[in-house]
């Protein structure tokens, strides 16, 4: 994986809340076995007219979202299926980084293991973030800062361990192989017991 | 030592590696479920990096989410209509062979719902932490197992490792007293349950559903309220294990026999919450207080008592979009909304028990005219005992579809999908936009309130039919 250290580019905004999973790649699509041109399914059903037109009042299919490259969105973003699909759609399409003032907790663990940051941002930011479409932002990984255009910044949680693992384009399974010798004695210790 | 919950304990006995504030701990899992969806491309990393699975004693698959649910493409006399779906199908069978797995397929008696399989086979035991590609993996916290959804890149991580590497989330006691009314039953509760803590209430959290409602219910009972924690946004959901549980798991093909057994039942009557340990949320339930329940949006929490009308707020922009999706309205009564198709299954509600409830009402009568009933039993054991027990001629004679086991109209994913605009009433999990076909309105209900709808072909209150 490429290490990511800041990622500074072009929001653009689906304000919906609870979108779910299912929302961000139907089901229909998921009889796929690879991981790529999962994009083009992105958002299909709000994205498409029937006839696989593209439904021109839907924010992806704007000429202002083209090239964006941070999606921000209403609270509790990515609940419901844990199909790591969604987030291999989001970074196919383009997206590094969501934000949101709630990121559901099976899409925020599939996100971070395939290098799309999600950032977690007070109500006062995702406010002032939804209410400006298509501004600059930095996200800063390093010191887990994201500073808006007003020069104001903010900090956002993020595990220690994703954060190291994305700094330094770490895989973690390297890391969880490293402690086979620890899960060998665990089983050893179990089939005594 | 300090007092524990349920989940303490549990969770202690699977960290072969305590967290840190740098690292997570790394958790041991015992029990690993795969499916034909969410492993491809696990399998994939494995091979390119030329690893095995590591303990393939310890993982069991299934095939069930793109699988046909008629018989000829079943067994085989026809193709698979869905040809993206049997090519998934056939790859789980090159992927189990090829990594030594086993599989119980698409012609194995054993098939059905992951996470209606493993309990019925004795795979799922209280104490177990268990995981599956699949967020229903919930399910099995019926038993006191810790059991949860994982991605696909953690499936390859348990496959190589049979460990994960995850940071212990925060507890939430759900407590639950007094009887459920007639009519009313497990879906009733957990969707009123999600209705007051919403669908992110659960966030960052096991639930304990604890209290004397909870020790009342039967296990398939209880699988139906773990079942839907993660719509509640949870990790996982837990049940204390007690007799009824030992007594479901008792002569279960793969639970322990003999001394054993003994010793199995001895560890798990541990598996208790300490009197005096602490959670960090809780929320209280009166029982008594609970109806039969419907969904009126695009999300569960967004579900009413069945005889209410569909709050009106204002300046409200979900509710709003939910509303046009729906073609409902603010102030509008959920009794007597038309019905276009009715499907009863699924890993929330297609076990016997289910559909016993189905068949009470759908005894000697008729589905409405212009209304589809679905019935899709949870496994193929499933199906045999519904047969065996007249169950199935019941539903044929009212006009039902009967079909064989799997995910089916839940999702949509293999073929059985509801019309674009058509009413669903569901015994499934989701009713969000599209979940059981482009355009389909969802709403969920009961086993019981999906039969009753069936038959008056508008939603009905089943405590008329009972």
């Amino acid at each position: 994986m490429q290490p990511i250290r800041r990622i500074t580019g072009r929001t653009v905004v689906i304000a919906s809340s609870d979108i779910d999973t299912d929302q961000i790649i139907p089901a229909r699509f998921l009889t796929t076995t690879g991981k790529e041109g999962l994009g083009k399914q992105l958002f299909a059903d709000w994205r498409y007219q029937a006839d696989g037109s593209p439904k021109a009042d839907f924010i992806l299919n704007r000429p202002e979202a083209h090239g964006a490259d941070i999606l921000v969105a209403g609270r509790n973003f990515g609940c419901g299926s844990s199909r790591e699909h969604a987030p291999w759609a989001l970074m196919d399409y383009g997206f590094r980084a969501v934000i949101s003032t709630e990121i559901a907790d099976i899409f925020r663990g599939n996100s971070l293991k395939n290098g799309l940051l999600p950032v977690v941002v007070d109500e006062r930011t995702a406010q002032w973030l939804l209410q400006h479409p298509g501004t600059q932002v930095d996200i800063d990984l390093e010191s887990a800062h994201l500073t808006l255009p007003t020069g104001t910044t903010v900090s956002f949680p993020i595990e220690p361990f994703a954060r190291h693992c994305l700094l330094n384009g770490v895989d973690e399974l390297g890391y969880l192989r490293s402690k086979l010798g620890d899960i060998e004695r665990f089983e050893a210790s179990q089939a005594a017991s | 030592m300090a007092a524990r919950t349920l989940f303490d304990k549990v969770w202690a006995a699977h960290e072969v590696v305590a967290e840190t504030p740098d690292t997570p701990a790394v958790l041991y899992v015992d029990l690993h479920l795969a499916h034909e969806v969410t492993t491809p491309q696990a399998f994939s990393t494995l091979r390119s990096l030329g690893l095995r699975v590591r303990r393939p004693d310890r993982t069991l698959a299934t095939m069930d989410h793109s699988t046909p649910t008629q018989t000829d493409q079943v067994f085989g006399s026809v193709p698979i209509k869905v040809d993206a779906a049997a090519r998934q199908v056939r790859q789980l069978e090159q992927n189990a062979a090829e990594f030594g797995i086993e599989l119980f397929g698409m012609r194995d008696a054993r098939r059905g719902i992951v996470h209606i399989i493993s309990p019925e086979l004795g795979c799922t035991q209280p104490g177990m932490t268990i995981v599956c590609g699949d967020s229903h993996t919930s399910t099995h916290g019926a038993f006191g197992a810790l059991a949860f959804g994982i991605g696909t890149t953690e499936v390859g991580h348990v496959f190589a490792t049979q460990a994960l590497l995850q940071r212990k989330p925060k507890s939430f006691a759900v407590n639950v007293e007094g009887q459920l009314p007639r009519g009313v039953g497990a879906k009733d509760l957990i969707l009123s349950i999600i209705g007051k803590i919403g669908v992110s209430g659960g966030t960052g959290f096991v639930l304990e559903y604890r209290g004397s409602t909870i020790r009342s219910l039967s296990m398939e009972e209880r699988m139906t309220v773990c079942n839907m924690s993660i719509e509640a946004g949870a990790r996982a959901g837990m049940m204390a294990p007690d007799e009824v549980t030992f007594e479901y798991l008792r002569g279960k093909p793969r639970a322990p026999k003999g001394k054993a057994w003994d010793a199995a039942v001895a560890r798990w009557r541990t598996l208790v919450t300490d009197a005096d340990a602490r959670f960090d949320a809780s929320v209280d339930i009166d029982a008594a207080d609970i109806e039969p329940m419907v969904t009126y949006g695009t999300n569960p929490g967004m579900v009413l008592p069945i005889g209410s009308v569909i709050p009106n707020p204002r300046g409200d922009e979900v509710f709003d979009k939910a509303m046009r999706y729906m073609g409902f309205h603010g102030g509008e009564a959920m009794l007597g909304k038309p019905v276009n198709v009715v499907f009863i299954g699924s890993c929330t509600n297609g076990r016997l028990e289910d559909l016993q409830a189905a068949a009470r009402i759908l005894e000697g009568r008729k589905v409405a005219p212009g209304v589809r009933l679905l019935i899709v039993p949870g496994s193929q054991q499933i199906k045999r005992e519904a047969e065996a027990a007249g169950l199935a001629e019941i539903f044929k004679a009212a006009g039902a579809d009967w079909r064989e086991s799997g995910c089916s109209m839940c999702l949509g994913m293999n073929g059985d999908t509801v019309g674009a605009g058509e009413y669903s009433i569901s015994t499934s999990n989701r009713n969000f936009e599209g979940r059981q076909g482009k355009g389909a309105r969802t709403l969920l209900v009961s086993p019981l309130t999906a039969a009753a709808s069936a038959v008056k072909g508008r939603i009905a209150d089943p405590r008329e039919l009972i």
